[in-house]
């Protein structure tokens, strides 16, 4: 394998992790800005940190974010990881492939068509916009990511496993929670995980189906724009920049850490024969 | 070596007993899936303390066959029944009967003592008496050191015994046994061969074992079914299979032979002629079991190579059951040699010879002319 690392090489890694991440490094940069012109530097300071701890409506629309996330992630990881289940159990009944396409569409729908048609069933069944149609808005959303991530790690499960757990006289309900979730439970958290994240930034769903007193960050961020960016919104997008970029990190390193531990784990029990 | 084998084994032969009641009895049982037959209209008793293999090749429905005595599977038609109980509808955690998994299944989630424990809790079993129970299982098996152990910080050879270990601890009336040792090299196949004989005595459990492996299933058990396409071919003793196959499956799929085609030509009683082309010859033999012979009807002279005697002196005069060729191919695989001769008409006829003594020059040897000799009862005449 070539190591070396060729200009080449060098000149392709710079651009695209410039392309990647400049625009983010900017944010962060001026959210240290003295200065209350966003695009002027004028020293470093924190005070845009300090102000954000005073200003409520910020406050209240982060809190509102983390309990829909919450909420939604943990709804749409049982839904999901349900759908998951059957699909992945009953490989043949009538209309499978119409349900697993349903399943997967609404990766690919785009998300003005779903928030619309959600705003049109609430408006219809007379459900009053707030955190509860953003809850299950959000749920709608995520669910499907759930589903493809809990799918994914259900092709590698043994069967057999709840086949033996059934025939040491565990019954099924049992044999769910004492055999296959702490098993696929990986793919569940990670789903959750995703499923949380993408709560977090929503925008367009949650604008949608939001009401009176549930305005969640992104769509206070956004408004907040409106009337001109602030050295304090660069600092509440820091903050989610680096919750988002701890969990992400924090989720690698734990999958690494398990994957060596039994790698070792195997190697030891080879060698031993 | 002097192991604790339990009691020496007797003769034992339940199904030869009139009286004799069978404790797992599969009564006109078929498994569809879809339009595929798995298992067709099948009959089947099974004796208790019996070691019973269903040996086949693949997709012969002997797992399935298996997965319906556990409940995995529902028979579409016929009954099962288990000890005179019928087992419809009894789901199988409720089962009397415990399955070692060929994949073994252990939970990789929990230690060896978890694992082997498992079935006791289910039970709901004083955890004192769980402990008792897993350390005896463990001694059985020879893994107390690894108790603490995860399924995949052990060999396979270790996962193997404790999946053994777990389906065997809650004593089961019946342990089945799908491939249980397909994973294994072949020495450590042969060893554990003994060792589950061993534990069957010990236990006094109805063993019911799946293998597409002949040689496992002549050595473990009591009688075997040899099963083809969702029927079964024959059901005996391995050495009944071996010596006495009813059909030309059941005799080219269990060891070597040497199927001769040909027409019969006489009948009397038991005794055929038959005439071959092959051979442009006549051969005299018993008529396997079952089947009905009358003149002019195809049939095959079947005839092991071990019984096939091989010589370069002409037998005497007027013998029967002669053949004569030249050596064509010989192989030599250290304990015997496999003689391939060729006939005038260019039949291969397979013969073995032991090397009993450790001379590396062969008395026989390639191009040689010779005569290939049998007694009159070493060979078999089928007709199905």
């Amino acid at each position: 394998m070539n190591k070396n690392l060729t200009w080449f090489n060098v000149t392709a890694l710079v651009l695209g992790f410039a392309f990647l991440y400049i625009p983010i490094l900017i944010l962060v940069i001026y959210s240290f800005n003295e200065s209350k012109l966003v695009t002027v530097w004028g020293g470093f300071s924190t005070k845009w940190y300090a102000s954000l701890a005073n200003n409520q409506s910020i406050l209240d629309a982060a809190w509102v974010t983390i309990r829909v996330g919450l909420l939604s992630a943990s709804l749409a990881t049982v839904l999901g990881t349900m759908a998951a289940l059957t699909l992945d159990r009953f490989k043949k009944f009538h209309g499978r492939a119409l349900f697993s396409g349903m399943v997967y569409a609404p990766l690919v729908m785009p998300e003005v068509i779903t928030g619309l048609s959600l705003l049109l069933l609430f408006v219809a069944i007379g459900f009053d916009r707030g955190f509860w149609t953003v809850t299950i808005a959000h749920t709608t959303l995520t669910m499907c990511f759930v589903a493809v991530v809990v799918q994914s790690r259900l092709v590698t499960f043994d069967r057999s496993l709840e086949e033996a757990a059934l025939d040491l006289g565990c019954p099924p309900f049992k044999t769910f929670f004492i055999i296959t979730l702490p098993l696929i439970l990986p793919g569940v958290v990670a789903g959750w995980m995703l499923a949380f994240t993408l709560s977090l930034d929503d925008l367009v769903i949650a604008s949608f189906s939001t009401g009176p007193g549930a305005t969640t960050l992104p769509i206070k961020i956004y408004s907040m724009v409106r009337l001109g960016v602030t050295p304090e919104i660069n600092a509440v997008s820091s903050i989610l920049i680096g919750v988002i970029a701890l969990g992400v990190v924090a989720a690698s390193i734990v999958t690494n850490r398990a994957e060596k531990e039994r790698e070792r784990a195997e190697r030891a029990a080879f060698a031993q024969g | 070596m002097n192991k604790a084998v339990g009691p020496i084994k007797r003769k034992f032969a339940p199904w030869d007993d009139p009286a004799g009641v069978p404790f797992i009895r599969f009564e006109n049982v078929t498994k569809r899936f879809g339009d595929f037959v798995a298992v067709d209209n099948l009959t089947l008793d099974i004796y208790e303390r019996e070691f019973f293999s269903l040996l086949g090749p693949s997709g012969c429905g002997k797992t399935t066959l298996m997965r319906m005595l556990a409940g995995f599977e529902n028979p579409t038609e016929g009954r099962i029944l288990l000890d005179g109980k019928d087992l419809a509808g009894i789901p199988p955690y409720k089962r009397p009967v415990n399955m070692m998994f060929q994949s073994y299944a252990l939970f990789p989630h929990m230690t060896v003592e978890a694992n082997i424990a498992f079935g006791l809790k289910q039970d709901g079993m004083e955890s004192d008496q769980i402990n008792t129970r897993v350390a005896e299982m463990l001694r059985l098996v020879k893994l107390e050191k690894f108790a603490k152990r995860k399924p995949h910080q052990l060999s396979g050879g270790q996962r193997q015994r404790v999946a053994l270990a777990r389906s065997v601890a809650k004593r089961p009336k019946v342990l089945l046994l799908d491939e249980p040792l397909g994973a294994l090299d072949k020495k450590l196949r042969e060893e554990t061969q003994f060792e589950l004989m061993d534990l069957q005595i010990e236990l006094g459990m109805t063993f019911l074992i799946v293998t597409h492996d002949q040689e496992e299933a002549m050595t473990v058990s009591d009688r075997i079914a040899v099963m083809n396409h969702g029927v079964i071919a024959q059901i005996g003793t391995p050495a009944e299979i071996y010596e006495l196959p009813a059909t030309r499956y059941v005799a080219d799929f269990i060891g070597d032979i040497n199927l001769i085609e040909g027409k019969v030509s006489a009948v009397s009683g038991t005794q055929l002629s038959l005439t071959s082309e092959g051979i442009g010859g006549v051969i005299d033999a018993e008529a396997a079991e079952g089947g009905d012979a009358t003149v002019g009807l195809d049939a095959c002279f079947a005839i092991r190579p071990e019984k096939v005697r091989i010589s370069r002196e002409a037998p005497p005069a007027g013998s029967h059951n002669v053949l004569e060729g030249e050596v064509w191919d010989i192989g030599y695989l250290g304990d015997i040699s496999v003689y391939r001769v060729k006939l005038a008409n260019g039949t291969i006829v397979k013969a073995t010879v032991a090397n009993m003594t450790r001379i590396v020059e062969r008395p026989i040897t390639w191009e040689d002319k010779v005569y290939l000799t049998w007694p009159r009862d070493a060979g078999i005449i089928l007709t199905k």
